[in-house]
């Protein structure tokens, strides 16, 4: 199949960021298309590792951060580990959900970035992370409370999920990062 | 033989059963286990995702506590330990990251602190004949799936604990049990474990073809080490019963909770009651194969 990009987009491409914020150079990939064949979503997403990298290449432009593998890549790996040119395409799919958070709020099926937000948030304010106070804050961001609700009465007889928020982590150094980090971010570079 | 031991976030919430089947086990075979006080989360698995940095500094903040304890670090969940490992190699081997680090956290850290995986350590430094000479109950020649998922084995050279596409560690231990290692192919496949909430129309057909090779191998239960396969491969059976009609019935126990059952440990101090398939049938015959 053919790989194409638009027109409009060249000479505005994101490759040279990409490397920037990963630090992988994709400029080796060789096309031989096995990170794609041994990918677990892509049989059922519209694009591939190996495509997505070809585009960048050819200097693809932002449209590219609408890819739908950004976020159904469940960061397994598999693509990496079997790279003929070592070329870490996980990385490269967390580079580009960098840049797709930084152009504006991406909201994919399943708004993964919200569900990542929301359980950063509780690991900067309790020090570990708080499944059940994020999962109740996606569900009425996604207003999907119905979905899993099924699964509620088994995990609440079995205590397969904390209640109360964690507590007995060393916050002070977990907020230092946060705000050091945040505060490196602000600096114009 | 003492180590750190990290538990990590879902320790306290969605795997207390590996945690206690863990601590039990450890607790049976005379390893000493030590908490580092004031443990935080490793970032796993959405810091990589948003802030690579940040990642970075999570874990390498649980390092340091490490290292001021000068011990090696334990890990007995699949997800903290890789995000130890990719830290430790990182910050090694890239004097940049190094600086960033210890920018956010205020001291250096040099990568260092020895990472192992719980059944690193019982292979490795225990050693299996120890560990066998410590069994009170055999696997009677239970047949076992070992499930490896992603996180123990990927990227080969931060993982480093076994082979990255024919793992067999999780076999040697079942065997060593007296328990049958299955050979099936898809000991690696991922399981979509992180997509599990945004995503569940994939997970249940990444999860179904998982678990109908186990069935088709002929797995009586599937060995698991990380918790976001766990309670994926577990929770996702009913939706794949809803989806498709096809019902695995399939047990996915934590290789601790296995090697409980086996030191004789218990049950109700391995956390066996939370697993959502019913686990009696393959701990019926553990029961029943006293070793003598």
């Amino acid at each position: 199949m053919p790989i194409k990009i638009e027109k409009a987009a060249a000479g505005r491409g994101i490759f040279a960021r990409v490397k920037a914020i990963s630090g992988i150079d994709i400029s080796a990939c060789l096309q031989c298309r096995k990170c794609t064949n041994g990918c677990p979503v892509s049989g059922f997403t519209s694009s591939s590792p190996s495509e997505i990298i070809k585009k960048l290449q050819l200097g693809a432009g932002e449209e590219l951060l609408d890819s739908e593998l950004i976020w159904t890549c469940a960061s397994c790996a598999t693509c990496f580990s079997r790279c003929p040119m070592e070329i870490n395409m996980a990385e490269v799919i967390d580079a580009l959900r960098v840049m797709a958070e930084a152009r504006g709020a991406a909201k994919p099926e399943g708004n993964a970035p919200l569900m990542n937000r929301l359980l950063l948030g509780t690991i900067k304010r309790f020090g570990r992370t708080y499944d059940l106070g994020a999962m109740a804050l996606y569900k009425a961001g996604t207003a999907s409370y119905g979905k899993d609700l099924d699964k509620l009465p088994t995990i609440l007889k079995k205590r397969k999920i904390a209640l109360l928020p964690p507590h007995g982590a060393d916050r002070k150094t977990v907020k230092r990062i946060f705000n050091n980090l945040e505060k490196t971010r602000e600096k114009p570079t | 033989m003492t180590y750190a031991y990290f538990p990590g976030c879902s320790a306290e919430s969605t795997a207390r059963d590996l945690y206690l089947s863990t601590l039990a086990v450890a607790r049976a075979l005379g390893i000493g286990f030590a908490e580092p006080e004031g443990w935080s989360c490793c970032g796993t698995t959405m810091a990589h995702q948003v802030d690579h940095d940040l990642s970075l500094s999570l874990a390498a903040a649980n390092l340091l506590k490490v290292r001021d304890m000068g011990l090696d670090m334990a890990v007995s969940c699949a997800s903290c330990y890789s995000r130890m490992k990719i830290a430790n190699h990182e910050i090694a081997a890239n004097a940049h990251k190094r600086e960033i680090v210890a920018a956010a956290l205020g001291r250096d850290y040099d990568g260092t602190v020895r990472v192992r995986h719980f059944v690193e350590i019982v292979i490795e430094d225990m050693g299996l004949d120890a560990f066998k000479k410590a069994l009170t109950h055999s696997l009677g020649g239970l047949k076992v799936a070992s499930y490896y998922g992603c996180l123990m084995v990927r990227p080969p050279e931060v993982a480093g604990l076994d082979d990255p596409e024919n793992p067999v560690y999780l076999d040697r231990l079942i065997e060593a049990m007296g328990g049958v290692g299955l050979d099936w192919p898809h000991k690696v496949e991922c399981c979509g474990g992180s997509l599990t909430l945004t995503r569940s129309d994939l997970v249940v057909k990444l999860s179904e073809s998982i678990l109908a090779m186990a069935k088709d191998s002929g797995a009586e239960c599937l060995a698991v080490a990380c918790p976001m396969c766990q309670i994926n491969l577990d929770m996702r059976q009913e939706d794949i019963f809803k989806a498709t009609g096809r019902r695995y019935g399939m047990p996915i126990i934590y290789i601790s909770q296995l090697m409980g059952l086996c030191l004789g440990v218990p049950e109700d101090a391995l956390g066996l009651d939370k697993l959502i398939v019913s686990p009696r049938a393959a701990m019926y015959h553990i029961r029943s194969s006293v070793r003598s």
